[in-house]
């Protein structure tokens, strides 16, 4: 192979190993993310699944779409929300599936290399315990929000398709589906939607990072302690302080990130740059509160990985 | 410069102590036996010299101190911890990738090489190979690292004899090279005896006899003795005596070559034979000592 200037380093990576300078940072990282996504193949398959069934069912949804767009309401509001429902619900599942999938993943990041002995050999390779577990982070941080992103903008534009494909066969104008739809906003509000999530329910994955650091074992039961919190306070003080700061860590991305007023003809649909409140958000206490925490529980998650031994 | 270097290292969990004050000197291109009963401190040590514990006392490897600086070290010691600890989900393929990867020193045409001689595909998974070729996989990983020190925690532990003789045949043939530094613990010492330059026995997290194999050839005999000899031989103060067939077999310590020979066949003892021989003794003084 003859090295070429105008080919990155990188590109090659059978090659020899390179200055140890340039190796620093990032390869370890990168190759420990690669890592995770060859271990955890349940990331990448459960949201594909969920992608299927979606697009199974919006499939067997497309007999309903001539006789919908053939009796439109008057109101353009209404109609608007009416032929975009399916745009901005479609991607819903798949979000709440890499949520989910982020979770059970974050339980098991820490825990599962401990209880089959390969933190052994883990660590005999030159990847720092902090690097090993902020690629763990990174997971449901950004590759599980990547991949869901990726999805959602392939079904919203196989919805596009399909529906025109039926439309036109049905003798019926696509005109008004594509002046409807929003395709350059909705993906935009959907990496603002996933960003905003991230960034809002970071504590609760480094939270069950650190659990599953810590655990020896039933890292399940130790994660899921503080939802009996507010349980035992309502029994103990007769206040629900605890119960109202878990409702928000869940619901809270959603009421500080957007302004959806419920009671508007068209509820349910999200398809307005309008309807971001970036300021807002960015001025919520709970989301700095939140990734303080966050980066507290992924500095005592290192600290406890550098100390662990297998159980 | 030593490879290790150890003074009063200490290490306790709760009340029990794991180490009591162990002082250590490796150099470099040696290949040091670390022999002890179970739960002596070996692993304790071991995990002391990687970094993956902390101590008290002085601890050098490399120069370094393991706890502190064990990410820079990382890329310079390498080590197998026990077998079976590769993840059982990894391809070989991947298992190669991963460590060119993340390690600089990883040469993986040698890897390669190394696995050429084996029935290893690159497509197999882990899960999929046999305890002797989980280890042979591992080894192949461990031997292409250009490290100044390799640690092997009971490398070839529930392997059958051809795997456990294979096992250190390819690690001197192919990867020792005297300006590299191997330290080993196993309970098959008498195996590894021929691939030792030096020994320490640790009993109860204290080194209870260290020596060079040079050293322990010129210094320890071994005697089988017809029962005619045996008054004689057993008034040169043997260590240890046991039988076998009838004869006697007695093992000294600093006895004269020549006067031995008189009584019997003479020969080097075996590691294991001198371990027993100085756990008897352990024995013996914690049982006569005073409480």
């Amino acid at each position: 192979m003859i090295p070429s200037p105008a080919v990155p380093l990188d590109a090659s990576p059978g090659t020899q190993p390179q200055a140890p300078a340039s190796l620093a940072a990032t390869r370890p990282f990168y190759w420990s993310v690669r890592r995770e996504l060859w271990e955890n193949r349940s990331l990448y398959i459960a949201p594909l699944v969920v992608t299927g069934l979606v697009l199974f069912a919006t499939l067997l949804g497309m007999f309903r779409l001539p006789g919908k767009m053939r009796t439109l309401p008057a109101d353009p509001a209404a109609a608007h929300a009416l032929v975009v429902r399916p745009f901005s619900l479609a991607p819903a599942p798949i979000m709440l599936a890499t949520f989910l999938v982020g979770l059970f993943y974050s339980l098991d990041a820490l825990y599962g290399e401990r209880r089959d002995r390969s933190l052994l050999f883990w660590k005999s390779l030159p990847v720092s315990d902090r690097t090993t577990v902020l690629s763990k982070a990174s997971i449901p941080l950004g590759v599980l929000p990547g991949i869901a992103f990726a999805l959602s903008l392939v079904t919203f534009f196989t919805l596009l398709l399909l529906s025109t494909l039926v439309l036109l066969g049905n003798g019926i104008s696509p005109a008004r589906l594509w002046t409807e739809v929003r395709f350059v906003q909705e993906p935009l509000i959907m990496i603002y939607g996933l960003t905003v999530h991230a960034l809002w329910f970071a504590p609760i994955y480094a939270w069950l990072l650190l659990v599953s650091a810590w655990a020896r074992r039933t890292p399940v039961l130790w994660a899921a302690l503080p939802l009996a919190l507010p349980l035992f306070e309502r029994i103990a003080f007769r206040t629900s302080f605890f119960g109202s700061l878990l409702k928000y860590r869940v619901t809270g991305a959603m009421s500080e990130a957007f302004a959806v007023a419920p009671n508007r003809p068209g509820a349910g649909t999200l398809d307005g740059l309008s309807q971001l409140t970036p300021l807002r958000f960015l001025s919520a206490p709970g989301l700095w509160v939140g990734l303080f925490f966050a980066a507290f529980f992924l500095t005592a998650a290192v600290r406890l990985r550098r100390n662990r031994e297998p159980i | 410069m030593a490879c290790i270097e150890a003074r009063g290292l200490r290490k306790t969990y709760g009340s029990t102590v794991a180490l009591d004050g162990v002082d250590l000197r490796v150099e470099e291109g040696r290949i040091l036996g670390i022999v002890g009963p179970n739960g002596a401190g070996k692993s304790t040590a071991l995990n002391a010299i990687l970094g993956l514990t902390p101590y008290q006392g002085e601890l050098k490897v490399l120069g370094r101190d393991p706890w502190t600086e064990r990410d820079r070290l990382a890329s310079e010691v390498s080590w197998i911890a026990d077998v079976a600890v590769l993840p059982r989900w990894i391809r070989v393929s991947q298992a190669l990738d991963y460590v060119a990867g993340v390690h600089p020193r990883f040469d993986r045409a040698k890897a390669e090489g190394f696995l050429a001689k084996t029935d290893i595909r690159r497509t197999h998974k882990v899960r999929e190979l046999s305890k002797g070729m989980v280890t042979q996989l591992h080894l192949a990983l461990v031997m292409a690292i250009d490290a100044k020190l390799m640690v092997l925690d009971e490398p070839t532990l529930g392997l059958d004899i051809l795997v456990r003789k294979q096992f250190y045949d390819s690690l001197l043939n192919d990867y020792f090279d005297r300006s590299r530094t191997i330290v080993v613990t196993t309970h098959q010492i008498d195996e590894i005896q021929d691939v030792l330059t030096d020994f320490v026995f640790v009993h109860r997290g204290r080194i209870v006899l260290e020596s060079s194999m040079e050293a322990f050839e010129s210094r320890y005999l071994e005697a089988m003795v017809n029962p005619e000899n045996l008054a004689a031989a057993r008034a040169l103060r043997p260590i240890r005596e046991r039988q076998v067939f009838g004869r006697s077999i007695l093992l000294f310590d600093g006895a004269d070559r020549q006067q031995l020979a008189a009584l019997g066949d003479v020969r080097t003892p075996s590691i294991a034979e001198l371990f027993v021989a100085v756990m008897g003794q352990e024995a013996a003084e914690a049982k006569g000592a005073p409480a």
